[in-house]
C-alpha cells in the first residue's frame, strides 16, 4: 500500500453553527472534505449530531484571513487607553435619573 | 540565544498565570512537539478504539443496545475528527498522521490491542475504558492549549453517556443468569489491569510529567489519575456484585484511598512495542481502510474540481 502521503487530501473548511435563531453563529471547528457540499454533510455529521444547531456555514479555511498574534500590541493596545469611550467617563450629577 | 531565553520565559509566564495558548501564538518548540504527538495520539485512539466496539455492533442482543452502541462508536469517529484538527493548527496534515499510525511511528492507547472476545466486553469497555477515558479528559478540558482544551470540552460532554450505556450492560448481565454474570464476571477480569494501564507508567517512569504539568498540559500525575480511577470503580463494581481481580483492592483509611496490587509493567510495554493480542490487526484494518477509501477520495476530489469548473464557465457566460 501506498505509505506515503498520497498528496490527495481533501481541503479543510471551518464550521460555524448557529445553536438557535436568536443567537450568532459560532465557530465550532473545523474538517475535511472535497467541497463546500460535502462539507456541509459532514458538519452536520460531526457537529450536529445531538441538536447543536439550526444552522450551518461552512468556509474554506484559506479563505479566512486571520490576524497575527504578533501584531496584537499595535492592533489592540491603542484601544487601551481611550476612557472616553466608556460610560463612566462623563461625569454627571448622581441625582440624575435613567441617563 | 538570550531572545530565545527571554521567549521561553515570557511563554512560561503566560502559562503560569493561566492563560490559554492558540496556535499561532509563538511557544517553544517542545511545546509543539509534544502537542501534535499527544494530540495526534489521543484522535488514533479514538479512531482505533471503534474497531473492538464495532466488532459486536452487528450482534447486539437487543435494539436497543444496538442504537446505543451504535451512537457511541460514531461519536468515536467524532471525538477522532476533532482531536485530528486540533493538531492540525499546529502545522502537521491529516495525512502525515495516518501514515504515522500506520507505519507504526505514533502510537495508541494500547487498551485497544485487546479482543472483545463475548457481548459482556462492550459492557466493560463502556464502563472502565470510557470511565478511565473521562477522568483523563475531564482534567484535559483545563489544558493549556486552546484547540485541544476545547476538542476536550465537546467530547467530554458526550463521553458519560458512553459510559453509561456501559454499565447499563454490565448491570444487566451481573443480575441476569449466571451464566450471564459469569460473561461479566469474565469482562471485568479481562479489561480491569489493561483500564488501569491507560494512564500510562508509573510517576516515576514517566520522564515527561515534570514537563507537561509545567506546562498545564497535565494537571495531575499518571498516578494520580490512575488513584481517582481506581477510587470511583471499586464501589461500582461491588454495586454489581463482581469481585475486583485484584486480591491487593482494600480501602485504606489512612489514605483516603483504595490501595491496588502492581500492574505488570512487562505486559504494558509488550503491548506498548506492539506485541500486544490485536495490534497487527488493528493497523491492518486501518490500512485496509485507507486503501479502499482512496478511489473514493479521487473520485470526489474529480467531481469536486469539474463542479468548481463549471460553476466558473456559467458565470463567465451569463
Ligand atoms: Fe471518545
Ligand atoms: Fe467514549
Amino acid at each position: 500500500m501506498n505509505k506515503e502521503t498520497d498528496k490527495m487530501e481533501y481541503p479543510i473548511f471551518e464550521v460555524f453553527i448557529r445553536s438557535k435563531n436568536g443567537l450568532e453563529h459560532r465557530h465550532v471547528g473545523s474538517l475535511h472534505a472535497a467541497d463546500p457540499e460535502m462539507a456541509m454533510e459532514n458538519a452536520r455529521d460531526v457537529y450536529t449530531r445531538r441538536q447543536e444547531g439550526v444552522s450551518i456555514w461552512v468556509v474554506e479555511s484559506k479563505n479566512i484571513t486571520a490576524s497575527n498574534p504578533e501584531k496584537s500590541d499595535e492592533l489592540f493596545d491603542p484601544a487601551q487607553d481611550k476612557v472616553y469611550r466608556h460610560p463612566t467617563f462623563y461625569d454627571l450629577p448622581i441625582e440624575l435619573k435613567h441617563i | 540565544m538570550s531572545v530565545e531565553i527571554n521567549l521561553d520565559q515570557e511563554f512560561q509566564s503566560r502559562i503560569d498565570a493561566g492563560e490559554r495558548i492558540e496556535p499561532k501564538d509563538w511557544m517553544p518548540e517542545k511545546y509543539r512537539k509534544t502537542h501534535i504527538r499527544q494530540i495526534s495520539q489521543h484522535a488514533h485512539s479514538e479512531i482505533v478504539g471503534m474497531l473492538p466496539e464495532g466488532n459486536w455492533i452487528t450482534r447486539a442482543p437487543t435494539l436497543r443496545r444496538k442504537v446505543g452502541l451504535l451512537a457511541k462508536v460514531q461519536d468515536e469517529a467524532g471525538h477522532g475528527l476533532y482531536l485530528y484538527s486540533a493538531a492540525e493548527t499546529l502545522g502537521i496534515s491529516r495525512d502525515e498522521m495516518e501514515v504515522q499510525l500506520l507505519t507504526g511511528k505514533a502510537k495508541y492507547s494500547s487498551i485497544f490491542n485487546y479482543p472483545t472476545l463475548s457481548w459482556a466486553d462492550i459492557g466493560a469497555i463502556g464502563w472502565l475504558v470510557d470511565g478511565a477515558a473521562i477522568i483523563n479528559q475531564v482534567m484535559l478540558t483545563r489544558t493549556s492549549f486552546g484547540p485541544y482544551a476545547r476538542a476536550m470540552v465537546r467530547i467530554c460532554k458526550e463521553e458519560s453517556f458512553h459510559q453509561r450505556q456501559g454499565y447499563e450492560i454490565m448491570l444487566g448481565l451481573a443480575k441476569g443468569t449466571p451464566e450471564q454474570k459469569a460473561m461479566a464476571q469474565d469482562a471485568l477480569n479481562r479489561f480491569w489491569w489493561p483500564s488501569l494501564m491507560m494512564f500510562g507508567p508509573r510517576d516515576a517512569d514517566s520522564p515527561n510529567t515534570e514537563q507537561s504539568v509545567k506546562w498545564k498540559i497535565k494537571r495531575k500525575t499518571n498516578d494520580e489519575l490512575r488513584q481517582q480511577f481506581v477510587d470511583i470503580t471499586v464501589p461500582q463494581a461491588d454495586y454489581l456484585g463482581l469481585k475486583m481481580p485484584d486480591p491487593a483492592i482494600k480501602w485504606n483509611e489512612e489514605r483516603g484511598h483504595y490501595d491496588f496490587g502492581e500492574i505488570d509493567w512487562d505486559e504494558f510495554w509488550q503491548v506498548v512495542k506492539g506485541n500486544g493480542p490485536c495490534n497487527k490487526e488493528r493497523i491492518a484494518a486501518r490500512t485496509k481502510a485507507r486503501e479502499n477509501g482512496t478511489w473514493v477520495r479521487e473520485a470526489a476530489l474529480a467531481h469536486a474540481a469539474k463542479n468548481a469548473e463549471r460553476k466558473l464557465s456559467t458565470k463567465v457566460a451569463s
